[in-house]
């Protein structure tokens, strides 16, 4: 900063101007989609009406089962990707909880970016709404699902094809305007 | 009546800014002094519009006049005064109001306390101020306008957050935006400059103090938020790497970095584009965050409603706002340097570590922010960053600054001897390297204990560090002594409170992440929890009833070696307006650690209760930190030198202020 050279270099003060076109660029692209319609929250179509992918991911130790896509079959469930570091996902799990008492839907986790024995002490201490669980330490699954951020949450219909995906947490008020009518309709 | 009127105020506001973002500026180019005299009556006009703006918003809100849209969306009659009150900024439209009044208020007081400014600088300085001001007033008056009639009025609202009605949250959002509203100062001297051609130590020893103001409220800001979160939330974290706080947190980092460049553009006239360049990317990052936050581009925990449309807005005011100073920089800046030599181990080379690394600091949480978006945009698929990631890259950048931090004050400007300092060094590496060793085996010598043993090695160092270049700078005699220790300029004192409490901050940091210790038990009245040397014992729970909600209280009795130490009450609350619940955790303080209690759901039969219970160990030192790192800004605020005229250049003798 201080080269107190004849001539300074030009371009190297146009870099913030560029920097700055670069991100209006990345945000105007994403204020489009989203006044397009694409709510950000919603799933990409690429994968909505196509099957879960197949993974087989390790159970946490001492709790199984794992997560294994084949036996998502035969019923309609959520997987629910979260992790212990998430703090939404602790807002969500309480109903997550109430759902796994009224028994309405079955509920398997992915445990996203996270240590086991972080994500069993976090289930011992918060209760443990899942069927299934499986880790996803190296983001393996969270990737081919297209992760955005956790929670995130796939209704799975009985032939295992993904219906929806829910993107932040499952609220009450989602879950009664959307969810449960979704589910009650693929049970049919 | 009286909101219509508020409503005509901001209107008028909005004339008032056009006139004042033009006229000032005309005549400063054309050296036309009545034109650039119309500045300060224009700012000082604009800032009571505002404000009157502001009060009959919040009269609505006292009053509960339900036909007022925003107020019977976030409002209640039961709600207590206080909240009613922070209820105005509680929303969206509100909240946008407390920003462009604190935006006017900044406005005006350049305008009244800068009377040592030369007048074009002064026409322009507040020029670029009214311009963010006609952005910002349009954006509310067209996009979010508080004063929407409803009609017909409802016979009651609908209530606050219940999570919002707190006192660390009322003044949370005031507090944020005093701050980072308030590197709108400089961010409008930066632009001033660009436009006039001219940087010098002058013009760094104007800026500062609006600097300095504004890093002091975001500072308490950004605490009191964390605060918040960790007494409200019920789960005994204080920071999460949200979204929102980040948005609060990059211009903090910036806001620091420009703090300490401009004491070299001061002393030293070097870095002077570097430094134009920190305070437009300082507040740019504020609007940014604004922008983030308001257009629901990203999720996040206590995100305010979204609307692509008001996005769009914003993007449009950011663009043009930190498009139009960048391209200012990319064409007046390059012929601005010069200044001061310096060799590499120097004051100044010391502050340019420090800024390099704030501000590397700065762009990876701003990347980790923004990853979701930048990765989606360039198809690398759908991801995001989570706190492993912030933590992970943090600690490395943070550790380094310290260390710096500590060194920096005590060399020389332009060229050091290290040998000068090496004894101080080699006595405070000693110290740091007796706290590692002391702290890891101390607690076991385990991997953990090691990385504590670091944390609190670094705090000592700086502690240890600043304490010494304070003796080394009041050193002498008895008498002499006593007077130096008189005389020393404030902004001095300034840097020792604020690097001391960096120093307790990072004991709070280090503390909290390593030692905090939970249990969570279904308790039944009589049963006990033992914690560390603490007993806690379930009395029972009962219903309570508060002015706005009914709440299940239990109460727990905490001892130790059969001491009654303290009762706690935590409280689980149900509001009916909106429908919600929130924990009340019930914190025992010892000054040193926090023993932290919540009450969770009823469990089964026979009265037993879900509790949790946290030992935090150093948690209130994060506050301390905070309040002495705010306390070491207020210092530095009223040295004297930044009231008096300019034209005092500071001799170079042996050792100097150091801020």
């Amino acid at each position: 900063m201080s080269a107190s050279t004849p001539q300074t270099k030009r371009w190297p003060f146009i870099i913030p101007l560029l920097v700055i076109a670069a991100l209006v660029g990345i945000f105007g692209k994403r204020l489009s989609d989203v006044s397009k319609g694409a709510d950000p929250h919603l799933l990409p179509t690429a994968l909505l009406n196509t099957p879960f992918p197949e993974f087989d991911l390790v159970a946490l130790p001492g709790r199984e089962p794992g997560f294994v896509t084949s036996e998502l079959k035969g019923e309609v469930s959520l997987v629910n990707v979260w992790g212990s570091w998430c703090v939404a996902c602790l807002a969500e799990h309480p109903f997550l909880m109430t759902l796994k008492r009224e028994n309405t839907v079955a509920i398997h986790g992915i445990a996203w970016r996270d240590a086991p024995e972080a994500s069993l002490q976090w289930l011992a201490k918060h209760g443990d709404p899942y069927t299934r669980i499986g880790q996803d330490p190296r983001s393996v699954a969270a990737i081919s699902l297209g992760v955005t951020g956790a929670p995130e949450t796939f209704v799975v219909d009985q032939a295992g094809i993904i219906r929806y995906k829910q993107v932040g947490p499952i609220t009450p008020e989602v879950w009664q305007t959307t969810l449960a009518p979704l589910i009650a309709q693929l049970k049919k | 009546m009286i909101i219509e009127l508020g409503h005509f105020a901001l209107a008028l506001a909005l004339i008032v800014a056009l006139v004042q973002s033009t006229m000032p500026l005309l005549g400063a180019a054309r050296g036309n002094a009545a034109w650039m005299a119309m500045a300060e009556p224009a700012a000082l006009t604009q800032f009571l519009l505002c404000a009157l703006a502001f009060g009959a918003l919040t009269h609505a809100y006292i009053v509960s006049d339900f036909s007022v849209i925003g107020v019977a969306e976030n409002s209640h009659t039961v709600k207590p005064l206080l909240y009613k009150i922070s209820g105005v900024w509680g929303n969206h439209e509100g909240s946008m109001v407390l920003w462009v009044l604190v935006l006017s208020l900044f406005g005006a007081a350049v305008a009244a306390f800068g009377n040592n400014l030369p007048p074009t600088l002064k026409a322009r300085t507040l020029a670029i101020q009214a311009m963010i001001g006609v952005g910002f007033i349009a954006f509310v008056l067209f996009t979010s306008n508080p004063f929407t009639r409803l009609d017909p009025a409802p016979i009651e609202g609908n209530g606050l957050n219940p999570l919002l009605q707190d006192p660390g949250l009322a003044f949370h959002p005031p507090m944020l935006y005093l701050g980072y509203v308030g590197f709108s100062v400089a961010f409008s001297f930066a632009v001033a400059a660009l436009l006039e051609g001219r940087v010098d130590s002058a013009w760094a020893r104007w800026v500062r103090p609006w600097t300095l103001a504004a890093w002091t409220c975001l500072t308490l800001g950004i605490g009191l938020g964390s605060w918040w979160a960790y007494y409200e939330l019920g789960w005994g974290g204080w920071w999460f790497w949200d979204p929102v706080e980040n948005a609060s947190f990059i211009p903090w980092l910036t806001g620091t970095a420009l703090l300490h460049s401009a004491i070299v553009v001061e002393r030293r006239e070097a870095l002077k584009s570097w430094t134009i360049l920190l305070a437009i990317i300082t507040f740019s990052l504020s609007l940014l965050g604004t922008f983030l936050v308001r257009s629901g581009i990203l999720t996040s925990v206590h995100a305010f409603a979204a609307d692509p449309e008001r996005g769009v807005f914003v993007l449009i005011l950011l663009s043009v706002a930190i498009g139009g100073s960048f391209t200012l920089y990319a064409l007046r800046a390059p012929s601005m340097d010069g200044g001061g030599v310096f060799a590499p181990i120097s004051r100044e080379g010391g502050l340019l570590i420090n800024n390099l690394l704030l501000t590397t600091a700065a762009a990876t949480v701003l990347l980790g922010t923004l990853y979701p978006l930048i990765a989606d945009a360039l198809g690398l698929g759908k991801l995001s960053v989570g706190a492993p990631y912030f933590n992970a890259v943090f600690v490395p950048l943070m550790t380094p600054l310290i260390i710096v931090a500590g060194i920096g004050p005590l060399l020389a400007w332009k060229r050091a001897d290290l040998s000068g300092a090496l004894q101080r060094l080699k006595v405070a590496a000693g110290v740091s390297v007796i706290v590692l060793i002391a702290t890891w085996v101390g607690n076991g010598g385990d991997l953990l204990s090691l990385a504590a043993g670091g944390g609190m090695a670094l705090a000592a160092w700086l502690a240890a560090l600043t304490i010494s270049e304070w003796v080394l700078r009041v050193r002498g005699e008895y008498g002499l002594s006593w007077q130096r220790i008189i005389n020393l300029p404030r902004s001095a004192y300034g840097m020792t409170f604020a690097h001391l409490g960096m120093a307790v901050l990072i004991v709070g940091v280090t503390g909290a992440s390593a030692w905090k210790q939970e249990r969570v038990e279904s308790l039944r009245p009589g049963e006990h929890v033992d914690l560390m040397d603490y007993r806690f014992t379930f009395e029972g729970a009962s219903q309570v009833q508060g002015p706005n909600y009914s709440a299940i209280e239990g109460r727990y009795s905490v001892t130790r070696d059969g001491q009654t130490i303290a009762n706690l009450t935590p409280q689980k609350r149900n509001f009916s307006q909106p429908p919600q619940q929130t924990t009340e955790a019930a914190i025992h303080t010892t000054f040193v650690s926090d023993l932290y209690v919540v009450i969770g759901d009823a469990d089964g039969t026979e009265g037993a209760f879900v509790t949790r219970i946290y030992y935090e160990p150093f948690v209130p030192f994060l506050w301390y930190g905070v309040l002495l790192m705010a306390f070491g800004g207020l210092v530095s605020l009223s040295d004297r030198r930044h009231r008096i005229g300019a034209a005092r250049r500071a001799m170079a003798t042996a050792p100097q202020a150091a801020e």
